[in-house]
């Protein structure tokens, strides 16, 4: 390994890590999704990179076959990922919530596998990308240079985020989902029916990461392959930021989001990765709740 | 006589909470005292605190003239102090025997040896016969008993137990009685026991304390206890209106 | 010693373990070189699953990292020879001492700090992630190029320096799982393989009987690492090349461990009877493909991850219980009413 950091110059290690944040932002919404699941269903989805695949590949087929921009095509994709959560959730994962832990991560294990193993039945192992009309545009703000899509894509995920966090604080069902994961037995006692509402929490959860995708689309490109890598960031930045904790998926993703982009620069590209796990390895051993997590007794 | 565990000036908060504060007692060797107080007295903290699971915010805990306050469990339960807890952990995808063989090894050096003292235990308690039953498939009073044969096994000077007798029907807590007297009679066994049942209190023990809120308010005889009017007021009357 | 190791297997069981072991020894004399090499690749995951059995059924330790000591096993023993020219006999205690070590660092950090659970699952994906991306750039055994171990057209089997036929592999894998087999029967019934059940059972009580759970808990990891490395020994010198994007991928830990889910986990048959079924299952799958002329890759995947989620949905205690119940094998007398 060899370090270029001496003969880079300052402006460019503010545009990566600008172009890290916006990155960030996006894997923060996947994030979310992650931590919304596990905040309330109490299950660890081992799943979720690959269904953020399923997601790009969706917007893939969207935009080769009929030129819908993978930012358009989110809020459909983002409907599919729900449904597929919701079924998911109802069909498979509520007989296993009184399972032991490691049960229920076999489960999503298993889920994983046959996921992943399809996409490269359908799709190849090709690397697929799509090129809208603004994949070249970028913005100059000062001395930053701004790539438009990434810009684009941050700012979806604002919105997503922000839509998420209203629901679950303003809305009547938003507030009974919460009541299930305060305390699962008293939501049973008045009357909630917690199965459904964990089904509607993973097909939240699914929906976000779903969205997430289709925004990552216009970013990166695709393969089965990054399901799996994608699963591993999104627990690094979950439990980074926090385990259950919204602001804090939100927080990791732009603090792994920097940290990786920086990392790429300041070392190869290819161990950029590392610098994430170097990150997770750090909070498991000295803050285990994460940064924003609550501690638990 | 000596006392074989000396809890002197223990006090233990949790995020603020005082649970256990300033408590002072002693066992001496042979005896058998009992713990009693209202729910929430900080019973089972106390147990915990001599256990090894909570480390004392301040104070010393003395068994056989050594401090183990701050000792982890384990190394606490090979000085000698065996314990049950109260919400039952039986190994439950193991047999009874298994079961019992894990405590016994604490003092055995071999497995085979710890199976013959895990026999000698089982019999005492009446377990033998269901030595081969995986120990989740088993009713509350057999897996309280469970709890005091696995205790029993790891050969204690000292025995804590934690409320083995709630829940018992009368007959088994006449049962557990005599058990215990038995062991304490023909073994020297020294047992600290924190119980509810009042008639199983009065009949194991020469010595009662009593906690409310986190303070021992009273220690004697049974009978001086019970005659006691501060317990009175606040446990007796407590739990009589 | 043979007495200690055979105590408490009922007696059809010693007969079916004896016809089983004849099978396996008389097969290659029989079979296609194809075939042995399925056989082959049974034993193989037969053994890791026996390995990686000892933190997870005995110890109650997910580990979804453990191709991390594959690759550090396969690693060492490979490079060793290739660069040094030493035998792999030697190269394996340094491939075992290499796992066991990293075994007890992931320990001692999550052991120590108290992180368990799924947590404790994802930190070993982490360290087997570190490992593959850091030798990605380790160049003295040429990074994501991939590391090749010379091959020749041999003659003649030298068991010394594990050259030769897949025969010979065959037998060496044979041997290391009958081992493997007699030592974690050994192990449940000694003092460490009692403490592993109570600390899976409940940690609370096994510390309160007296046992450092983390003493034993390391024991756990640093054995199953070990052993587990001896397996990527023989992968180094039966597949002859090494790529850190395949031996430490994630796919592989999952690959590790279906054996013994599949089986049962925690029983001593059970990644025997998994890595058997699932083998099988994947050949005859793969011959029916061949059939119909389908060359998809990622559908013997598909299908692994079907056995998987119906096991865990259905079978939660895998294919051994049941079966070995069916069979009358299992050892513990169901007492009636009394």
């Amino acid at each position: 390994m060899f370090t270029r950091g001496s003969l880079v110059p300052a402006e460019i290690y503010l545009n990566v890590a600008a172009s890290g944040l916006l990155t960030g932002l996006v894997y923060g919404l996947m994030a979310l999704g992650l931590s919304v699941i596990f905040g309330v269903v109490r299950v660890v989805n081992f799943a979720h990179g690959e269904m953020m695949t399923v997601a790009m590949y969706i917007a893939l087929v969207l935009f080769t076959a009929y030129g819908l921009d993978p930012l358009v095509a989110m809020v459909p994709i983002a409907a599919v990922l729900f449904a597929f959560g919701y079924l998911l959730q109802a069909g498979l994962i509520n007989p296993f919530i009184t399972r032991p832990e490691h049960s229920q991560f076999m489960l999503l294990v298993a889920i994983a596998l046959i996921l992943v193993n399809l996409q490269l039945i359908a799709f190849g192992p090709d690397a697929q990308g799509v090129h809208t009309s603004y994949s070249f545009d970028s913005y100059a703000l000062g001395p930053l240079i701004i790539d438009a899509s990434k810009a684009y894509a941050a700012i979806a995920a604002l919105v997503v985020a922000a839509a998420l966090f209203a629901f679950f604080r303003f809305t009547l069902l938003g507030k009974a989902i919460r009541a299930c994961a305060d305390n699962y037995h008293g939501a049973l006692v008045v009357g909630l029916n917690v199965k459904h509402l964990y089904a509607l929490t993973f097909g939240l959860g699914a929906a976000c990461v779903g969205a997430a995708g289709a925004m990552l689309m216009v970013v990166i490109d695709v393969t089965p392959s990054i399901g799996p890598a994608y699963t591993l960031l999104a627990f690094v930045i979950v439990i980074t930021g926090g385990m259950g904790s919204m602001p804090g998926a939100l927080l990791g993703g732009v603090l792994i989001g920097v940290t990786e982009a920086l990392g790429g620069l300041l070392f190869t590209p290819s161990a950029k990765s590392m610098f994430a796990f170097g990150l997770l390895v750090l909070v498991l051993l000295f803050r285990p709740q994460g940064i924003l997590g609550k501690k638990t007794a | 006589m000596a006392a074989l565990l000396v809890v002197d000036n223990v006090s233990k908060s949790f995020s603020g909470l005082r649970a256990v504060q300033d408590v002072s007692f002693t066992v001496p060797a042979g005896e058998i005292v009992a713990l009693i107080g209202p729910n929430g007295a900080g019973k089972t903290t106390c147990f915990n605190l001599i256990a090894g699971v909570y480390r004392p915010d301040q104070g010393e805990v003395r068994f056989a003239d050594q401090r183990i306050d701050g000792w982890r469990p384990d190394q606490i339960c090979r000085a000698g102090i065996g314990r049950t807890f109260q919400l039952v952990k039986p190994f439950a995808g193991l047999s009874v025997l298994e079961n019992v063989t894990v405590g016994a090894l604490n003092a055995s050096a071999s497995v085979p040896e710890a199976q013959d003292r895990s026999k000698a235990v089982l019999d005492k308690l009446g377990l033998w016969s269901k030595r081969d039953r995986t120990a989740g498939a088993l009713t509350l009073p057999e897996r309280k008993l469970l709890e005091v044969a696995r205790a029993l096994a790891t050969g204690p000077r000292l025995l804590l137990l934690d409320e083995v007798m709630a829940g018992l029907r009368p007959t088994e807590v006449n049962t557990m009685v005599s058990l215990f007297r038995e062991l304490n009679a023909s073994s020297g066994l020294t047992i600290l026991l924190i119980e509810h049942v009042m008639r199983a209190v009065m009949a194991l023990s020469r010595t009662v304390v009593v906690l409310h809120h986190g303070q021992v308010i009273a220690a004697g005889t049974p009978d001086e206890v019970t005659r006691n009017p501060a317990v009175l007021e606040s446990y007796l009357g407590e739990e009589a209106l | 010693m043979i007495k200690l190791l055979l105590a408490g297997v009922p007696r059809t069981g010693l007969l079916m373990l004896a016809i089983l072991l004849a099978l396996f020894v008389a097969l290659p004399f029989f079979v296609s070189d194809y075939l042995v090499t399925v056989l082959f690749l049974i034993l193989y995951f037969a053994f890791v699953g026996q390995a990686w059995n000892i933190m997870m059924g005995f110890a109650g330790q997910l580990s979804l990292g453990h191709a991390l000591y594959v690759g550090l096993g396969a690693y060492a023993a490979a490079a060793l020879y290739v660069h040094f020219g030493i035998s792999p006999w030697i190269g394996l205690w340094a491939s075992m001492g290499i796992s066991a070590v990293a075994g007890a660092i992931i320990g001692f950090l999550a052991f120590r700090f108290g992180v368990g659970g799924v947590y404790f699952a994802i930190l070993t994906i982490a360290f087997a992630e570190f490992a593959r991306i850091g030798f990605d750039h380790f160049t003295w055994v040429d990074g994501s190029s991939g590391f090749f171990l010379p091959v020749a057209n041999y003659t003649e089997n030298d068991l010394w320096n594990l050259r030769g036929s897949t025969r010979m592999f065959y037998y060496l894998m044979l041997g290391m799982t009958v081992a493997a087999l007699l030592a974690c029967h050994a192990l449940l019934r000694s003092r460490a393989g009692y403490y592993w059940l109570a600390i899976r059972e409940s940690p609370e009580a096994a510390q309160a009987l007296g046992i450092n759970i983390f003493k034993y808990k390391m024991y756990a990891v640093v054995l199953s690492a070990a052993m587990t490395s001896l397996a990527g020994v023989i992968f180094a010198f039966f597949y002859n090349n090494l790529f850190p994007e395949q031996i430490f991928h994630i796919s592989r830990s999952i690959e590790l461990i279906l054996a013994p889910i599949i089986g049962g986990v925690g029983t001593l048959a059970g990644p025997l009877v998994g890595a058997f079924l699932l083998t099988a299952l994947a050949e005859g799958l793969r011959e029916v493909m061949l059939q119909l002329g389908v060359d998809v890759p990622g559908v013997k995947q598909v299908f692994y991850g079907i056995c998987l989620l119906l096991v865990v949905m259905f079978l939660p205690d895998g294919v051994w219980p049941p079966l070995s119940k069916l069979l009358g094998l299992d050892r513990k007398t169901p007492d009636r009413e009394g």
